[in-house]
């Protein structure tokens, strides 16, 4: 019975010996990301130009900045989406909780399942709303109706999206307005249990009503998400974020806590942007 | 102000040249019908349909060339669609960007089109002589899904290029493995386009007669095929052969042929806007 046991928990522990290393199991917060000396190209064309940066556990995050300054691509660095652009290139460590996410061994696909993202425009899948939410748990192969039908709710809610569509969850995602389907994009992300939550401008195709929705839900979800959110949206940024970081030619300019960034910026640059002198 | 009126006069002119071109089109299209129609509609009964081909025109029926028909385009059905919307999933989706796979690119495209009596040559070569099929249906199957192979590889192509990128990149960020983006995202979305292509294809399939004269159709088949390895014969063929007939009841034989074929044809590419449609509806 006892040697039955040990080798139930070995297969376990072999199972999940990646994705162990970069969730922290001990606690469901969101992660510690470390990023030393990281830098990108794309062909020749350089990027990123070497960003040392720590985000802690559980705050709001917000990369700001002008169009081509980077800050898109150092986000998307985080879940590794950048790897099937064409002629992409990339230096350095970022370190999930203490693991290093660009090591030749990381399963990408397991990493992604931890650090969930939202993208620009509301992309739902053409299926209906149910199907959308479940879609990250069933490809896991998650098949039991009941655990889906729990997380699918579960997520719905805490993207505060349920109480809108917990009637018709069979009708297509595409019949939804664009902050409604912001929301769905939210909920199927969260339903696969990410600790991490990159969000890629998630409120510029949105109207102020949908807009401010998506900004308590994103105070909401800090309690459990490290959360990162790119913006074109000075006012964002200093409403939901914790920490503020300014983006300029690839180059991190400055990072500090976001009430510093916004009264008393130390760089020139970062003052000129944000009062909006240029950019 | 002048200009003004001319460049209106110019605008409503076009549209009615270009109307007037439509109509043409489709009155051509209508006398073509409305002449084998009147010539074969004697002929349309359920004997013609199913009786063997005869030297007397009157008792002359097209069973064996529908039943041939039939049976081919199951068959080329059977062995183009995998290898045609694998082929076309891999380029667009596996295949990397290099020197090899833009030639690859270039040749499919001059492939699809390449007159298809060379198929019909490629395929006695390969088909008949080679592997000794002989003038089968299987031969005739194979050598036609060779001819349509290259438009449903483009078609696939096309229908998985307009599936919006946001949503590969949606499926890939929730963790999903590329065969289960392709699998559960990206063929869903581009079924419309695959099946319209696939069944445009094999309404080209449907009409071809020199690459399966070529292949070994024959024109006379006093029984129907059983196994594919007989000899077979198909509407076209039996069409072109009624027609270089002297006797006037061939010819009438003939346009009653014609009108299944092209009855066949509206049916299928029916069937096509009826699934695409339906698709589309369910995507809504």
């Amino acid at each position: 019975m006892a040697k039955e046991t040990a080798i139930t928990m070995t297969k376990i522990k072999e199972k999940n010996s990646d994705s162990e290393k970069i969730k922290d199991t001990s606690s469901k917060d969101g992660a510690k990301i470390v990023i030393k000396d990281v830098k990108v190209w794309y062909d020749d064309f350089m990027a990123i130009k070497g960003i040392d940066m720590n985000i802690k556990p559980n705050t709001v995050t917000a990369f700001i900045g002008p169009s081509g300054c980077g800050k898109s691509t150092f986000l998307r660095l985080f879940n590794r989406m950048n790897d099937y652009v064409d002629g992409f290139k990339m230096e350095g460590k970022i370190k999930l909780n203490g693991t290093n996410i660009y090591k030749d061994k990381i399963n990408v696909e397991e990493l992604r399942k931890e650090v969930g993202m939202v993208f620009q425009k509301p992309n739902p899948f053409p299926k209906s709303i149910f199907e959308n939410v479940a879609y990250g748990l069933k490809i896991q192969g998650i098949k039991d109706k009941k655990i889906l039908n729990e997380r699918v709710e579960k997520a719905l809610k805490q993207a505060d999206l349920w109480t809108e569509v917990k009637d018709d969850l069979k009708k297509s995602a595409l019949a939804l307005s664009g902050g409604q389907q912001q929301r769905l994009c939210i909920a199927r992300t969260l339903a696969v249990e990410p600790s991490i939550l990159l969000m890629d401008e998630p409120t510029s195709a949105l109207d102020p009503i949908s807009t401010s929705k998506i900004e308590d839900l994103i105070f909401e979800l800090k309690e459990k998400y490290t959360i990162i959110i790119v913006t074109h949206n000075m006012q964002q940024a200093s409403r939901i974020s914790d920490y503020t970081a300014f983006f300029y030619l690839g180059e991190l300019i400055e990072f500090n806590k976001t009430k510093a960034i916004f009264t008393n910026p130390e760089k020139k640059q970062t003052e000129n942007y944000i009062t909006g002198r240029f950019g | 102000m002048n200009n003004f009126r001319k460049n209106k006069l110019i605008d409503h002119g076009f549209k009615i040249m270009g109307m007037l071109f439509t109509f043409l089109g489709i009155l051509i299209l209508i006398i073509l019908i409305y002449n084998i129609v009147r010539v074969g509609y004697t002929r349309i009964n359920w004997t013609f349909l199913t009786s063997l081909p005869s030297r007397k025109p009157e008792s002359a029926g097209i069973y064996t060339a529908i039943i041939g028909t039939l049976d081919l385009m199951l068959l080329t059905v059977l062995f183009a669609i995998p290898v045609g919307v694998g082929a076309g999933i891999y380029l667009e989706e596996y295949a990397k960007k290099s020197r090899l796979s833009s030639l690859l690119e270039i040749n499919i495209s001059n492939l699809a089109g390449v007159p298809s009596i060379i198929y019909g040559l490629l395929g006695l070569g390969i088909f008949v002589r080679f592997f000794n099929f002989g003038g089968s249906i299987l031969s005739g199957s194979l050598t036609l899904s060779l001819l349509i192979l290259p438009i449903i590889i483009v078609a696939t192509r096309e229908a998985i290029k307009a599936v919006p990128h946001s949503l590969k990149e949606a499926s890939f960020a929730l963790g999903a493995s590329k065969w289960q983006t392709i699998k559960d995202v990206v063929l869903p979305s581009s079924f419309g386009g695959i099946l319209t292509g696939i069944i445009l294809s094999l309404s080209r399939a449907i009409g071809e007669t020199a690459p399966l004269i070529v292949v070994g159709a024959m024109a006379y088949v006093p029984f129907v095929p059983q196994s594919i390895f007989d000899t077979f014969s198909v509407l076209p063929m039996q069409i072109f052969n009624w027609t270089t007939r002297p006797q006037q009841g061939f010819a009438i034989a003939a346009s009653g042929a014609i009108i299944v074929l092209l009855l066949i044809t509206f049916i299928m590419n029916g069937i096509a806007v009826y699934f695409r449609n339906r698709w589309q509806k369910k995507l809504q």
